[in-house]
């Protein structure tokens, strides 16, 4: 297929929220009356996703990282803009376009509670029409990759959180879809549950060229799947790019910890206002925190050294949370 | 197609897991059946010509109450909230990311149900009734075939009418307002309360208008034989028409509006 696998032009989705009233006629009067405020659940977000990517969409919560997916998939309608998704426009093609997609819920699972996982994977497999071949290929696959033998034939509701999960990726993987949305895939997982679907999604990624759109708010699903993200607040894209130019665009500030001979005692305090700042101060150690943009580690050592022999240096990156949070709470932040 | 029969199984062997909640209702069921067979009888009797109640015999009344009772389950009378549940949680959406029909991954489902429902409530219920009271049954074969056919189509209004009440929900979120007009209209308007020719003249026209009807009077009408085959068989596949068009034109419009809940 030619041109993006996902394509989101100027995508806007306004909600109408509606006052709500208690009753029968309460519910006879909210069918008539059209009162409400609108807001703007997603303001402007384009982006284009090429084939075999995977990309982090993340986001604060009500940042409208979910509205995007559900217009991507066709279940919610644009109030204005485009989205082009394998080949399909979504809000016309929304069968079509579930068979070319696979979805991952962490909060929600697509299986049926009362049924057991392979009679569940058994139904997909009628619904998505998979060919018996391929359904056994998958199905083996997943069996292996997943561990999933020792619960196949256990009811969906008596799985464990990371059972069920792996038991979820299986299912949305039966009819080799060519995008796979993950909205929060590892959330509430453990350490080794979470490291082992991220073993699966990588090699995935590797073996099949499936494109990949993942939501979460754990940045390590993202710094070791995603090589770029698309970052949304409020509605609109803030940033789209690598995850690595992310940190040294926003930066935040770069840590470096001096460890003197002695205490330098208070006329450390001069350094400050040099474009940083002293975070801490104890007894010969002390921590400074500048900005990577306006000054340089071995001009903090020079400056340092007026003031004692430094014995020791450390540096510390900022962590790609704080990255994170530092855009979301940036200058022109409405945030509380 | 495969797939709606494969839905449909699943939900009728699903109900096999409550038989706890079988018993009940059957039981419920019928205590319904005996008190309402009283009442009747009592005032069939009260009666001293011992005739007929607007083409009503106390023997066809009695078997109109029985084939009420066991009719409960199979069309859900009570109302039907399944697809709300799912508007209000947000599960809605796995749904909606299906390569299905919305309207046929629920109305297989359903059907589903409705069978084991017929099977497990229905049949056990209408036997007691059977057991206890001196009913009518269909004269002929053809009646009784016509009877069996006139269940899945009863369910299929039943079904249209309860999807589009669920579909409220796109709008609402709080079903109990609808779910009260809903119940009343159902359990009156279908003949499940009282039979449709004894409502006033204007109510009872008024009701023979609506689809509502083919829910429960047709086929009562239709094992009792006050109804012709041809044509009661004939008025609900018109309501099944006209109500599926009606889903899915309602389904057309909550779709443009809808409103997913969660994240």
């Amino acid at each position: 297929m030619d041109g993006p696998m996902i394509e989101a032009r100027n995508l806007e989705k306004r909600f109408t929220v509606r006052r709500h009233r208690e009753g029968a006629f309460g519910a006879m009067r909210s069918l008539v009356d059209r009162g409400g405020n609108e807001v703007s659940a997603v303001k402007d977000v384009s982006f284009s996703i090429n084939r075999g990517e995977m990309v982090g969409y993340i986001g604060p919560n009500g940042a409208g990282k979910s509205t995007t997916i559900k217009m991507l998939t066709g279940i919610l309608v644009p109030s204005s803009g485009e989205a082009t998704v394998a080949g399909f426009t979504p809000r016309e093609s929304r069968k079509q376009l579930a068979q070319q997609i696979g979805v991952v819920f962490g909060q929600r699972t697509q299986l049926w509670w009362d049924l057991a996982l392979a009679d569940s994977l058994e139904l997909l497999r009628h619904m998505y029409r998979v060919p018996e071949k391929r359904f056994r290929e998958n199905l083996n696959r997943a069996r292996e990759l997943l561990v999933l033998d020792d619960f196949m034939h256990t009811p969906v509701r008596q799985l464990s959180l990371g059972q069920r999960m792996r038991g979820d990726l299986a299912a949305a993987l039966l009819h080799d879809p060519k995008i796979l949305y993950l909205d929060e895939p590892t959330i509430g997982l453990d350490i080794v549950a979470k490291a082992r679907i991220r073993e699966f999604l990588a090699a995935l990624n590797r073996e099949t060229h499936v494109t990949v759109l993942l939501t979460t708010h754990d940045l390590a699903d993202i710094e070791q799947l995603c090589r770029r993200i698309i970052v949304i607040d409020r509605g609109q894209v803030v940033y789209d790019g690598e995850l690595g130019a992310l940190r040294n665009r926003f930066g935040g500030k770069r840590h470096v910890i001096l460890d003197f001979d002695q205490d330098p005692g208070d006329a450390i305090s001069t350094l400050a206002g040099n474009n940083l700042e002293i975070v801490d101060h104890n007894g010969p150690r002390v921590r400074v925190a500048f900005d990577r943009e306006t000054t340089s580690t071995p001009r903090v050592l020079a400056l340092a050294s007026h003031h004692g022999t430094v014995r020791d240096v450390s540096i510390e990156e900022p962590a790609i949370e704080d990255v994170i949070r530092q855009m979301y709470e940036g200058p022109d932040s409405q945030h509380p | 197609m495969r797939i709606y029969f494969e839905l449909a199984l699943r939900a009728f062997r699903q109900l096999f897991a409550y038989q706890a909640a079988m018993l009940a209702g059957i039981f419920t069921n019928s205590v319904f059946g005996v008190m309402l067979s009283a009442v009747y009888l009592a005032l069939f009797d009260s009666h001293s010509d011992g005739t007929s109640v607007e083409g009503f015999s106390a023997r066809e009344t009695v078997t109109y109450v029985w084939i009420g009772q066991a009719l409960i389950a199979p069309v859900m009378i009570w109302g039907w909230w399944e697809i709300i549940k799912t508007i209000r949680t947000g599960a809605i959406v796995t749904d909606m990311l299906k390569p299905l029909s919305f309207f046929g991954f629920w109305l297989s489902r359903d059907l589903g149900r409705a069978v084991g429902h017929l099977l497990l409530r229905g049949v056990p219920t209408l036997i007691i009734g059977a057991l206890f009271y001196d009913l009518v049954y269909p004269g002929t074969p053809g009646r009784w075939i016509a009877f069996l056919v006139s269940i899945p189509f009863a369910v299929i209004v039943s079904f249209c009418f309860r999807f589009m009440m669920n579909l409220w929900g796109f709008w609402v979120l709080d079903h109990r307002g609808i779910a009260g007009i809903a119940t009343v209209i159902v359990g009156v308007a279908s003949g499940h309360l009282l039979p449709i020719a004894w409502y006033p003249d204007a109510l009872r026209d008024v009701f023979n208008m609506l689809p509502f009807r083919a829910i429960v009077m047709l086929p009562v009408e239709i094992w009792l034989g006050q109804a012709g085959i041809v044509e009661g068989l004939g008025l609900q596949v018109f309501w099944i028409l006209v109500m599926t068009a009606a889903a899915h034109w309602l389904q057309s419009v909550a779709e443009r509006k809808v409103v997913v809940q969660g994240g």
